[in-house]
């Protein structure tokens, strides 16, 4: 059940991390910002030139 | 006892490999089940990954559990975070697992699923792999630095000119094909287009609601909006049979060809968050769930192949695509076996995650096992197929003829039985018109799909929603790397073209953007249009430029792996990048010297255009005698920009093996690492 429970959350992380979920609470905690439209408004503007200049594989 | 267990274990392991393979290879005339295909893939993997790659690992690259990653030296939260190594794992296989793999096999399978099966599996494994790990470890020994970067400093400046050249001539061909292969799925097909056309408004939506009612929740947000594509998909059937609506949505390929044109444009230039974003959200979403979904189907099902092992058209006559196996099945599957796209990721954000260097093997060789595993599922898809099928929706009218008993008598006079009848009650069982001359692979991979799941799930009466879930699947998939791609490659000419005029190289200039967006939409575009202008199909001529430019790059990337080891002064383990790189070249310059000089007219572009100024001249002819000529010139710039850059790195080689020049490493220095103790 622990072993079941640690790969859901592992899976739970995956996920946050690939839907930036994870970056945006990090950004949160380097800026000490709370979730807010202006916050996530500021966090897109800063992954913007970072995430979109990566070409989408093929 | 605990070793001896092991070496039980491994040496079963390789018994039933070994088994597989050869049921694979040695069955002829009689059907397969798609298990032995699983089974083989998953027996290779787990020993390409337990002995080659630790070997790499040990050998090779030393990898060092003491030494700090740039992750750890260079912590801010924001580019460089340590990250867990199944979580890297995850996000780096999301971002190298594109349409490629889905596509290339498909196409691949004309020559029967052998050839596509071994070099899926040998080309992974001791290239592949091998490619995508050695350069995430060399980027994360250099700071996280890119490709174009490392080939600048550990080649020279052509290196990083050449990886410059071959990554915008790869993103302009890509992008050209894969709106062709969207345009080939949507043609005349109003259910297909609709619920493609209704993911634009679903993104905007999620892009205001992610924006403005719950920020930051990126997973709720796609998981509506991946329901509001189930929705979409559902209306869709409606639309297909309401004729006065079903005429909104119909288009043929021309017309499609433009709206996508005008889509990559808006795409470039309209801000991120309202509509590239959410739309590469929702791409993730479905696809990530489609790949895992797939895989339990073909283990669930276990799949009967109805393709032979070995089809006739191994002499290179073949429908889909003309040449031999050799070079232009190994050109056809590229990025199923080995992509140079992935060096790209390889050295992009993935570096900037890694929490230990022991991880990188995991990271770059787990993940591109796994993206071959991909691949193979769509030999499977493709070859559960009847072959006769197969053929009458993946040829071109030009091949097997205009009409529908035209290209059935064509397709059974090879050997592989289909009626007008059987195919007509197959598209309407999908919900299309006709499922004649749909080029380009991903409907003959919707079709596989779908009958995979529909025997599981909802049997025959909803085959129809399984084929246009799996068509959606693709194209969103593949208009999501259209639009991401139009960006990139708008960026990389402002950054150009920036060294040229300073005002141009601030990508939020407007006057740029509609300048720069104008350039790529138009590039990609021009080799669109000649695709849907094609009466052979388009995918013929353009998917092999593709595979050479995709082989090209990763030519690039074994070369700047190659010097670095020997640079290292390991010359005598440099034939783990050597290799692929040697057979890479062979295949590259082949293919590209059948694509530009073969005196058959299906291969040679330069033979074509013979053909055609034998004709009386119109415009059209005229036209299509350009496109042949321009395809020409492009495949030689593609080789001269191989050889240019093979020629530069050999004479680094020689000169650092006899002591001419001094190997300069640019690596970052040492630094211990507070994660030492860690296991694994």
């Amino acid at each position: 059940m622990t072993k079941l429970r640690h790969i859901m959350n592992t899976l739970a992380a995956v996920l946050r991390e690939v839907f930036d979920e994870s970056a945006y609470a990090r950004f949160l905690a380097r800026t000490q910002a709370v979730r807010s439209r202006e916050s996530y408004a500021a966090f897109l503007r800063e992954i913007e030139c970072r995430k979109h200049s990566t070409p989408k594989c093929c | 006892m605990k070793n001896a267990f092991k070496i039980l274990i491994w040496f079963f392991v390789v018994v039933l490999g070994v088994f597989a393979l050869l049921t694979i290879a040695l069955r002829r005339g009689e059907e397969i089940n798609a298990m032995w295909l699983v089974l083989a893939a998953v027996c290779t993997y787990a020993v390409g990954y337990r002995f080659y790659s630790k070997f790499v690992a040990a050998k090779v690259l030393v990898l060092d559990s003491q030494r700090a990653t740039p992750a750890e030296r260079l912590e801010n939260g924001r580019d460089f975070v340590p990250t867990n190594k199944w979580v890297v794992f995850g996000h780096h296989f999301a971002a190298i697992a594109g349409p490629g793999p889905l596509v290339g096999p498909v196409l691949a399978a004309q020559f029967g699923y052998l050839p596509g099966i071994i070099w899926i599996l040998i080309g992974a494994i001791l290239g592949g792999c091998v490619q995508d790990f050695v350069i995430l470890l060399f980027s994360v020994r250099r700071d996280g630095k890119s490709l174009t970067q490392m080939a600048r400093e550990e080649i020279g400046r052509l290196g990083g000119f050449v990886a410059y050249v071959a990554i915008l001539s790869i993103i302009v061909i890509l992008l050209g094909v894969a709106a062709l292969i969207v345009v080939n799925a949507l043609k005349a097909s109003p259910w297909g287009t609709f619920t493609i056309a209704m993911t634009i408004p679903i993104a905007l939506l999620m892009g205001v609601y992610l924006r403005r009612l719950r920020p930051g929740k990126v997973l709720e947000t796609s998981v509506l909006g991946f329901v509001l594509v189930l929705l979409a998909i559902w209306g869709g059937q409606w639309v297909s049979q309401n004729p006065s609506a079903a005429r909104w949505f119909t288009f043929t390929a021309p017309t499609l060809a433009v709206v996508i044109i005008i889509y990559g444009f808006a795409a470039s230039a309209l801000p991120v968050w309202l509509l590239l974003a959410p739309r590469d959200y929702l791409s993730t979403f479905v696809k990530l769930g489609t790949i895992a979904m797939l895989a339990l189907g073909i283990i669930a099902l276990r799949p009967v192949m109805h393709m032979p092992s070995l089809t006739r058209f191994v002499d290179g006559s073949g429908p889909v695509f003309a040449g031999k196996i050799f070079p232009f099945a190994f050109i056809t599957i590229a990025c199923g076996a080995i992509s140079g796209f992935h060096a790209l990721i390889s050295s992009g954000t993935t570096p900037k995650l890694i929490r230990r260097e022991v991880e990188t093997r995991m990271v770059g060789y787990g993940a591109m096992m796994a993206e071959s595993m991909v691949a193979i599922m769509a030999t499977i898809a493709a070859c559960v197929l009847q072959p006769g099928i197969y053929f009458a929706i993946n040829s071109p009218a030009g091949v097997v003829g205009k009409t529908a008993d035209a290209a059935t008598a064509t397709i059974t006079s090879w050997g592989f039985p289909v009626t007008a009848a059987g195919m007509q009650s197959l598209a309407k069982m999908v919900g299309e018109q006709t499922l004649f001359n749909r080029t380009g692979g991903a409907p003959a991979f919707a079709l596989g799909m779908a009958h995979i799941f529909s025997n599981s799930l909802g049997g025959q009466a909803v085959m129809a929603i399984w084929y246009h879930f799996a068509i959606m699947f693709e194209a969103l998939f593949i208009l999501t790397v259209l639009d991401a791609g139009t960006r990139v490659g708008r960026f990389m000419i402002q950054d150009a073209l920036g060294n040229l005029w300073e005002p141009i190289g601030r990508t939020s200039w407007y006057p740029s953007i509609l300048v720069t967006s104008t350039l790529i939409v138009g590039a990609w575009g021009f080799f669109l249009w000649q695709g849907v202008r094609d009466p052979l199909g388009g995918i013929n001529s353009l998917w092999p430029l593709f595979g050479i430019a995709n082989q090209l790059l990763a030519t690039v990337a074994l070369c700047v792996a190659t010097s670095i080891i020997i640079k290292t002064r390991k010359v005598r383990f440099a034939p783990v990048t050597l290799l692929p790189l040697v057979w890479l070249i062979a295949v590259t310059f082949t293919a590209s010297w059948h694509k530009i000089f073969d005196l058959n007219p299906r291969i040679g572009f330069l033979a074509h255009a013979r053909v055609l100024s034998a004709l009386p001249t119109s415009y059209e002819t005229s036209r299509l005698i350009f496109n042949d000529r321009l395809d020409a010139a492009v495949t030689a710039i593609l080789m001269i920009l191989v050889a240019l850059i093979l020629v530069e790195s050999v004479l680094l080689w020689i000169g650092i093996v006899t002591g001419k020049r001094t190997a300069n490493i640019k690596e970052a220095p040492f630094v211990p690492t507070r994660f030492a103790e860690e296991q694994g």
